[in-house]
């Protein structure tokens, strides 16, 4: 993964002043030239833009005002999809609160667990390859393989964990079963696969200079003074890399709970039929963007499912926005002042 | 700033030609092709199954030489959509319930194959009740049966015996009863054998599946959705709770975790957990081939105590089958859709490689259904005119959804009211019917 906006901020600083305007007819021909080439080699991501980012944008803003059921024409209805999302639909809001949950609460102790993992990495003085690629494994399972994994290890009556769990005498939850420990069950599956998150730190705090550390410690600054004066604000455009994306990812959360779901619900259904039971059980599964699967591809609404998705880019955005606003404050970017 | 202004201008306008672009299909029946054709056709079986549907396809092909079929297996109806949608639709596509007839009705996805049935003197009453409302959709016969499933019950003779219970239970306080005295727990109360599990999500348990024992209805008589006026949804729900909370909520979910994927060779049923269970007529060829000197029988699903004239009577729903508005071959994908759905030996064949229900009345009787006591209960139950099926609506599954969603809730002891619950799950069906058949916020 690429650390090119952040990286990107540091060299803006430093960007030449922009030359005044050539009025002469031959450095303006030049200069189209040179702008005919620039577009010609941004092309392939333009294009690409274009096609796969800028055309669904403008035709999912332009379905939340219709009526669309993927296969008649759409139908102008103004505002009525967003009437029904913010004052009917009542699996709204619960949806929004599952997902909150995560964001709230996996993504932070996702962050911290990827954190304190990397720091533990870099200290390691025996095995250090050995150790990066066991805990960084996990994040190269197939989502869908990984929870089917976790639905197996979770199972009340037959899983490993509860099995384990009643041999020390002590009954094991319900787990994915449960409307109470689903979500937990779902964040100890996002806590396995952090290593993505996790690689991303070690890199940035293998970068933080020795030196600093060393005059710290002549400082008298202890380990955890040593981590909390120097090495987190370090790292910090990393932190705010790692949480905006983890965020983004929190908002959309979909795979895991889908798969989980259903196979948690024991329904098992033959190839042929669509699964039933999302948000299984008692709806503490059904994140937004599960929601919004649902009605657009199960009940085939998607003028509805447009709505919805043109909700979830603005809060996306909104808290984007927030968490990058705020961050002036506890982000420092070496050289800039 | 003004580019990226025209920029998104154009990209609106090139939204609005494609969006508009989208044609309207009507159905007329196309003629046959005099050069060789071929033809797909997508179904949602697979494995041992697709090759019993194979069979009976390859039997039609060799009496079209003129047309090769090209079968697919394993898909589903948002597979289905997709492929419509993008204009790869197959000639012929079925799918494994009617939940979205009124969705490819309503939208032309599929033809309307009423100017073909005209023209071949063909007529739907061929068809039993059932079938004929599940693959029309106002006035639109937009799809054909082709087998169909009907639910009941299934138990284990050999637990029967050792519980010195001599038949099948027909009413709901005979189920009850018989659960309970088939039920095996160990020291610690954790179940080791259920008598009969009746929560809703697992293995065949539905509420439109279960509703028809209790003779409940889903719409008053000005088709607005009615749960909390109709008594049988209550007294279903209340005896489901009531059984659940005698297992104990925890102990049966904890149970059913432990048990095997119901369409594995160790179905709970087959492997003995269950001593009855709700399913539909295709476990009799599940077992056997997994099992087949396993000791069991099948008989109706035992209804409300109330009703004793239901009896007989179960949950139908089933195969669909159509053409897709933008089929390459429509003549020939009707010559083999009618094929598959009217001729009666194309039926049996079906029916005794799968032991799902033929659908046209005659076939029902058809001499070369190969005779099996299991099965022949569900041929009963196909043929009772008390038997029905659940509403075709602009929603498709979406209310069966909600209803069963909100049943979860309450089997789990999270719903304090349930007549309350219910009238606002009216309102949450009509609601989304409203918002998604006509757009319009009630």
């Amino acid at each position: 993964m690429s650390l090119a906006p952040v990286a990107g901020a540091t060299a803006s600083a430093a960007a030449p002043a922009t030359p005044a305007y050539d009025r002469r007819p031959g450095k303006r021909r030049a200069a189209w030239r040179r702008r005919g080439l620039v577009l010609l080699l941004m092309s392939p991501w333009l294009v690409g833009f274009i096609v796969f980012v800028g055309y669904p944008l403008v035709m999912s803003a332009y379905l939340s005002f219709n009526h669309y059921d993927l296969v008649s024409s759409p139908r102008w209805i103004g505002f009525a999809n967003y009437r029904y999302l913010f004052t009917v639909d009542q699996q709204i809001w619960p949806a929004v609160y599952n997902t909150f949950w995560m964001i709230l609460i996996a993504v932070p102790l996702q962050v911290l667990f990827a954190f304190g993992l990397a720091v533990m990495l870099a200290r390691a003085r025996r095995g250090v390859g050995a150790f990066r690629t066991v805990f960084y494994l996990p994040a190269l399972a197939p989502p869908v393989a990984a929870t089917l994994g976790f639905v197996y290890l979770l199972n009340p009556a037959t899983g490993p964990v509860n099995v384990l769990l009643g041999h020390l005498g002590i009954q094991g939850p319900l787990w994915f079963q449960s409307p109470e420990w689903s979500k937990p069950s779902l964040t100890l599956l996002s806590l396995w696969g952090v290593g993505t998150m996790m690689i991303i730190f070690l890199a940035a705090v293998l970068e933080v200079p020795r030196q600093l550390y060393e005059s710290a410690a002549l400082d008298g600054a202890g380990p955890w003074q040593r981590l909390r004066w120097v090495t987190i604000p370090s790292i910090s455009p990393v932190i705010l890399f790692v949480v905006v994306i983890a965020v983004i990812q929190g908002l959309q959360y979909f795979t895991q709970a889908y798969v989980a779901a259903n196979i948690a619900q024991g329904q098992a259904s033959q190839a042929g039929d669509t699964p039933v039971g999302l948000g299984y059980p008692e709806g503490s599964t059904l994140f937004y963007p599960v929601l919004l699967y649902e009605h657009g591809f199960r009940y085939f609404n998607m003028g509805y499912a447009s709505a919805m998705a043109m909700l979830l880019l603005v809060v996306a955005f909104a808290i984007t926005l927030v968490i990058v606003s705020n961050s002036k404050r506890w982000v420092h970017y070496s050289g800039v002042r | 700033m003004r580019r990226v202004g025209t920029a998104v201008v154009v990209l609106t306008a090139l939204a609005l030609v494609v969006a508009g672009a989208a044609a309207s299909s009507r159905a007329t029946p196309a003629a046959r092709s005099a050069s060789p054709t071929k033809i797909s056709i997508w179904v949602g079986w697979s494995a041992r199954e697709l090759a019993v549907f194979k069979s009976v396809v390859d039997e039609w092909d060799k009496k079209n030489p003129n047309v090769t079929v090209d079968l697919v297996g394993s898909t589903n109806d948002d597979k289905l959509v997709a492929a419509i949608r993008g204009g790869n639709a197959p000639d012929v596509a079925s799918s494994f319930n009617s939940y979205n007839v009124g969705t490819f009705c309503s939208s032309g996805a599929f033809i309307d194959l009423g100017p073909y049935l005209r023209k071949d003197h063909l007529s739907v009453s061929m068809f039993p009740a059932a079938p004929q409302y599940y693959t029309k959709y106002k006035g639109i016969q937009c799809a054909l049966p082709v087998l169909a499933d009907d639910y009941g019950l299934y138990y284990n003779k050999t637990l029967f015996k050792q519980a010195g219970i001599t038949r099948p239970p027909r009413t709901i306080s005979e189920l009850t009863a018989d659960a309970k005295k088939l039920t095996v727990r160990d020291s610690k109360g954790a179940i080791k054998v259920a008598g009969f599990d009746p929560f809703v999500g697992f293995y065949e348990n539905t509420p439109e599946r279960w509703i028809t024992s209790f003779g409940g209805k889903w719409t008053d008589a000005s088709g607005k959705s009615n749960l909390a006026g109709d008594p049988a949804w209550s007294k279903w729900l209340t005896w489901q709770k009531g059984l659940i909370d005698w297992y104990g909520y925890d102990k049966l979910v904890r149970f059913q975790a432990g048990l095997a994927d119901e369409f594995s060779a160790s179905n709970a049923f087959e492997a003995g957990k269950l001593a009855m269970n709700f399913d539909g007529e295709w476990r009799v060829a599940f077992i056997q081939a997994e099992h087949p000197n396993m000791s069991y029988g099948t008989a109706p699903m035992p209804v409300d105590d109330a009703h004793p004239e239901l009896y007989g009577s179960g949950y139908i729903n089933g195969t669909i089958i159509g053409i897709p508005k933008n089929a390459r071959h429509k003549a020939e994908a009707w010559a083999l859709v009618k094929y598959l759905t009217t001729n009666d030996h194309a039926l049996a064949e079906l029916s005794n490689g799968l032991r799902n229900v033929p659908t046209t009345k005659s076939s029902l009787t058809s001499k070369e259904i190969k005779p099996d006591a299991h099965f022949a209960t569900f041929l009963k139950i196909f043929g009772n005119p008390k038997s029905s099926t659940s509403p075709i609506t602009a929603i498709g599954a979406a209310y069966t959804n909600l209803v069963q969603a909100f049943v979860v809730k309450w089997q789990a002891g999270h719903v304090s009211n349930l007549q309350s619950g219910l009238a606002n799950l009216d309102k949450q069906i009509e609601a989304q019917l409203a918002q998604a058949g006509k757009g319009n916020v009630p």
